[in-house]
């Protein structure tokens, strides 16, 4: 097929594509889905993705891509599926991004491909996540990976967790002919995939396949291995041979409030929750051992507007809550969580205290957690991050009746690493100082993106970071020049 | 999966596992701990190393049976494997010459502190050991701790073996006596790591303490095992696990441990319903004595 726009494989008129609707993701009915873990969005059938397809305007200059991250040629694997190439448009995905059945899932499109989407400007925009998904599964479906053949560079690569950007570099190097080694802290590989977001959102199943098909590339991955204590990111390079290093440690340690009553029993980081559910399946307790707090018929809050905070308390209603809430202190308008997942939760029954800010919790005078106190909010001045500050409003505290309260406000970044390599910088947050363009840390050889370098962010982010640093390592492990 | 080079039980319901893991070995320092679960439905509990032979590529760790995982490993032997360890993890002991150190190990927690005491020897310490256990035959690593300390009491509680009492009678007798202790290093159960700092806080001697609280990756990335030091938020794994003792917040401590008890006990309780056809036919695991004595191991798992 030609690559230029004349020789569109769409033939409909523009005017046309115009008058086709998005497409409707089908779901699984929000009173049923609340109940389970299945994944709540099903998937387009070929017939919707071929109807989606054709939405597309064809741009001279895709918008689209240039707001990817990963720069996905979103106008070519769609015209692939106008033409009813699905493995074609599929392995058209795969030359930019390594992981597309995850990020067909869990990128928050709006703000990236969908967000600069031509049609958005009077229409709804093409339904890019939902086309990238169809292709990544359908090509799962027929499992018929192509396995690039490269000739061997002889250099070797250490990636330092096995999270999407960790992953990305993986994929990308492995493709180049480097021979690379993936090191995950946790028992099982996926990073945030696997022990943060929640099987309705990214069914595990979905990670195997994608590290299988890394395992048949040639990707090898160890297990129980935390770089900065089992060894140190020198001894890689000296001892055990690797011309370079990719960082990609990610999400850091859970922050706290520091209100009274944060280690009362029932009060979890969101973290915590999500590991003891996602990775320790803690709610087939007892038939995995790792326990968890008994969800079923109680009361529990998520403290948090962001994906971490969704994950959490859609998860808390799907083991038996009873009241489910959000509290976040500011408005909708500046909840960080993406779009789809906020309309999901409503649908499944969250209940959104916003504008509200817990001040203390309270308990049984055992330890338990019984209740938050609660402060209503008002939004005052852009702070900082120019969203508008919010200040309590005064007397207008109540209790809100709780067993269980999950912190999602966010993380501060690991020191691991950073505490055992001499002479890599970190900012005064305490997260490695990298290169936008080129991922390079201060240490030659060492290269480093995703949350330990930006602080919590998206799987599509650390991906475009990992993306970066895969074309720098590649650069440096052949021109040898720092 | 990591195999199990040698078992045995050093007291009843006590036991010491050699595993091969190479990395950790050449890499553990005293005071460090591993995470560890044992077959895939397992959870992760951690479990302070003994010691390490880095020549050999090994680490041991000592396990007392208490929990429904503890029981399950004390039933592996020398040839099985353990699917998952993961360490050195938490800082080391800050190991240096003060004058003299008294090391108290109360039940398995004289396992956790034999390593420590050997190193503080090393430094050029004068290093005074007191172990504590519930009955004779719970009195474990006595000969190792003899052969790094220039003295070593023990106390049992039932008076079975040396000295009848509790590890702090013995500290307060040294203090009483005008031994001058630069430091103590105290670890074991809660209750007898809090009588510790009680007395010494009184007597102003710096106290360090090894945390037990429950944890998943070790990593600091869940938060659970958060502890209250000097009223501020501390994780035992990346902070710790060893603390100021006059700092740490003990009722915190023990209150969060208990988080998951009644869970503990139907786990345990399933557990021994579903092995109860071969217990009869192997040494019963656990005794009343060990059960009390449980406490000292890192959580009730």
């Amino acid at each position: 097929m030609s690559p230029t726009t004349n020789h569109s494989l769409n033939v409909l008129p523009l005017k046309e594509r115009m008058k086709i609707p998005r497409q409707q993701m089908p779901e699984q009915p929000a009173d049923e889905r609340n109940k389970n873990f299945t994944e709540v969005n099903l998937g387009y059938s070929p017939e919707l993705a071929m109807q989606e397809a054709q939405r597309c305007l064809d741009c001279a200059k895709p918008t689209c891509t240039d707001n990817c991250p990963v720069g996905v040629k979103v106008k070519e694997f769609v015209e692939l599926i106008v033409a009813g190439d699905f493995l074609g448009a599929a392995a058209k995905i795969r030359e930019d991004n390594v992981l597309p059945a995850v990020t067909g899932r869990v990128c928050p499109q709006e703000d990236h491909c969908e967000g600069k989407c031509l049609l958005s400007r009077k229409v709804k925009p093409l339904g890019i996540g939902y086309l990238e998904r169809f292709v990544a599964d359908y090509e799962q479906r027929m499992g018929t990976h192509l396995i690039p053949n490269v000739a061997p560079t002889g250099k070797r690569v250490a990636v330092v967790g096995s999270g999407p950007s960790g992953l990305t570099v993986a994929g990308d190097l492995i493709q180049k002919g480097h021979k690379v080694r993936v090191f995950e802290a946790l028992h099982e590989l996926g990073g945030v995939l696997v022990y943060g977001i929640p099987e309705f959102r990214l069914p595990k199943q979905i990670i195997r396949e994608q590290l299988d098909y890394m395992r048949e590339m040639g990707v090898e991955f160890e297990t129980n291995v935390i770089v900065g204590r089992t060894i140190t990111i020198d001894e890689l390079m000296h001892e055990e041979g690797f011309d370079a290093v990719y960082i990609g440690t990610g999400a850091g340690l859970p922050q706290f409030m520091g209100i009274p009553g944060e280690h009362f029993n029932g009060v979890y980081s969101a973290n915590e929750f999500l590991t003891r559910i996602n990775l320790m399946k803690a709610y087939k307790f007892p038939t995995y051992d790792e326990p968890m707090v008994e969800l079923h018929g109680k009361d529990v809050a998520v403290i948090g507007g962001g994906n971490t905070a969704l994950d959490a308390i859609r998860s808390a209603l799907r083991l038996g809550a009873r009241k489910a809430y959000v509290i976040y202190r500011r408005s909708d308008a500046e909840m960080p969580a993406r779009a789809e997942e906020v309309h999901h939760a409503r649908d499944e029954g969250i209940d959104f205290q916003m504008l509200t800010a817990p001040i203390e919790f309270l308990s049984d005078g055992k330890g338990w957690l019984t209740a938050a106190r609660c402060m209503r909010m008002e939004l005052g001045e852009p702070d900082a991050s120019g969203r508008r500050r919010p200040v309590p409003i005064k007397g207008s505290d109540f209790d809100l009746p709780l067993s269980v309260a999950i912190m999602a406000i966010g993380t501060t970044a690991n020191p691991i690493v950073q505490s055992t390599t001499p002479g890599l910088g970190t900012d005064k947050r305490g997260y490695i100082q990298a290169d936008n363009e080129t991922q390079r840390t201060t240490r030659p050889g060492v290269f480093a993106g995703g949350d330990i370098v930006t602080g919590a962010a998206t799987v599509i982010l650390a991906m475009g970071a990992g993306r970066r640093a895969a074309k720098s390592i590649h650069e440096y492990l052949t021109t040898g020049s720092w | 999966m990591f195999k199990i080079i040698h078992a045995e039980f050093i007291a009843p319901g006590i036991k010491r596992f050699v595993l091969d893991a190479p990395r950790i070995a050449r890499k553990q320092k005293p005071g460090q701990f591993v995470i560890l679960r044992v077959y895939e439905q397992g959870e992760r509990i951690p479990v302070t190393i003994e010691n390490s032979d880095p020549a050999h590529g090994t680490i041991s760790i000592v396990v007392q049976s208490a929990g429904k995982t503890t029981q399950l490993l004390n039933s592996l032997n020398t040839g099985d494997n353990i699917l998952d360890v993961v360490g050195p993890l938490g800082k080391p002991s800050e190991i240096e010459k003060v004058g003299t150190v008294v090391v108290v190990g109360g039940g398995v927690g004289t396992a956790m502190a034999y390593p420590s005491a050997a190193a503080f020897k090393r430094a050029g310490n004068r290093v005074i050991s007191i172990i504590g256990a519930r009955t004779r035959e719970l009195v474990i690593l006595e000969r190792e701790l003899r052969e790094v300390s220039d003295a070593v009491m023990i106390t049992t509680d039932d008076g079975s073996y040396a000295d009848k009492g509790f590890v702090t009678d013995k500290l307060r007798q040294l203090i009483e006596n005008g031994t001058r202790i630069d430091l103590v290093l105290a670890i074991g159960p809660i209750v007898m790591m809090r009588a510790i700092a009680e007395l010494t806080r009184k007597e102003n001697i710096r106290t360090v303490v090894s945390l037990n609280p429950i944890m998943i990756d070790g990593t600091g990335m869940c938060g659970g095992c958060r502890v209250p030091i000097d009223g501020k938020s501390e994780f035992a794994c990346v902070d710790g696990p060893e603390f100021d003792a006059h700092k740490v917040n003990f009722e915190v401590l023990v209150q969060r441990n208990s988080m998951y008890r009644d869970a503990e006990q139907k786990s345990l309780a399933e557990y021994q319903r579903s092995t109860a056809k071969t217990a009869a036919t192997q040494p019963a695991l656990a005794n009343e004595a060990e059960k009390s004595c449980a406490v000292a191991q890192r959580g009730n798992r």
